[in-house]
């Protein structure tokens, strides 16, 4: 199995088995609070990983580069409070539009 | 379940535009059109995806890939709690059910409040969940031709992500999490394979938080 069926396999049915925990499980006993609570975090640790190395990285060096437009005006229609497919249509046309100058 | 198809209405578009662009983005890392296809059907959690696949098409590991992906996606274990007695029936059906729901869905259901929405939080999931691999399946096709970076896509996923986490900052830990995460990120970046730095940053950051309190 080459590398991209195994990541589909493996995220796959682990993401099955995570959201058949609360319906199939376990039902609606909560977790214990400690657990509950560390879940909580990983996604924001895991998000700002991830703007960094999306915005930043290229192999294994942080660049600036056309990303960061996007970044920026992305930020600014979160800050408007626009939706989220504005954020991602903004953050797309202003990479590609610094990347063409 | 059909107040679910009419409340799901507006976002449908701009599922459908996200997961042409995963399609896209899938191809450009090596990931066939098939395999996109079947992992948007099975996962059917986009951010995590997303991950995954730039994970790969950065030259990161296979495991690091996997990992990101499932520590994106642990959060929906405590979400599947809060709306687990909207599901009933046999082991199949709750199975088959639990994976309508993503955070779509789980949010204009009531976001695990006192009253749970079945029809919403199914019928919402089900719309959403054709529109995403329906747009996965064209993106990939579409991918063989399109380069990613000349539509800006990998600015726009660094925004979408930014997006997703700027929803999660609720509270000061939360925001230390985030603050951690990112800066492990840009440290190890230079001397890990791509992908190791994601995993590394979020088990550092919590271990962190623990310890702090």
């Amino acid at each position: 199995m080459n590398a991209a069926w195994l990541s589909v396999v493996a995220i796959g049915a682990g993401t099955v088995a995570l959201k058949s925990v609360g319906p199939v499980a376990v039902g609606s006993r909560p977790l214990p609070r400690r657990v509950a609570e560390l879940l909580g975090m990983l996604a924001p640790a895991l998000l700002a990983a991830l703007v960094v190395t999306e915005a930043f990285a290229s192999g294994r060096s942080l660049v600036v580069d056309a990303r960061l437009a996007g970044v920026a005006a992305g930020a600014l229609a979160v800050v408007l409070r626009a939706p989220l497919w504005a954020v991602v249509l903004a953050g797309a046309l202003a990479t590609a539009f610094v990347r063409l100058v | 379940m059909h107040r679910g198809l009419r409340t799901s209405a507006p976002l449908l578009p701009a599922v459908l535009a996200f997961g042409v662009s995963f399609g896209v983005l899938a191809r450009a890392a090596h990931v066939g059109v098939l395999a996109a296809t079947v992992m948007s059907a099975t996962t059917f959690a986009g951010s995590s995806q997303v991950a995954a696949v730039s994970v790969l098409g950065a030259g990161g590991g296979v495991v690091s890939a996997i990992v990101a992906a499932l520590l994106l996606n642990a959060r929906y274990a405590p979400i599947g709690i809060s709306v687990s007695r909207a599901f009933h029936g046999g082991f199949a059906r709750r199975l088959v059910e639990a994976q309508l729901v993503v955070d779509e869905s789980w949010a204009l259901s009531g976001g695990g409040g006192p009253r749970v929405d079945r029809g919403v939080l199914l019928g919402v999931g089900a719309a959403l969940w054709v529109c995403w691999t329906g747009g996965t399946a064209v993106g990939a096709f579409a991918g063989g031709v399109i380069d990613p970076k000349a539509f800006g896509l990998d600015g726009a996923f660094a925004a979408l992500f930014l997006a997703l986490l700027l929803g999660q900052i609720r509270s000061r830990r939360a925001i230390a999490a985030a603050v951690c995460g990112a800066a492990i990120a840009a440290m190890l970046t230079p001397v890990a394979r791509p992908g190791v730095p994601i995993v590394v940053a979020t088990v550092a950051a919590l271990a962190g938080l623990r310890r702090g309190g």
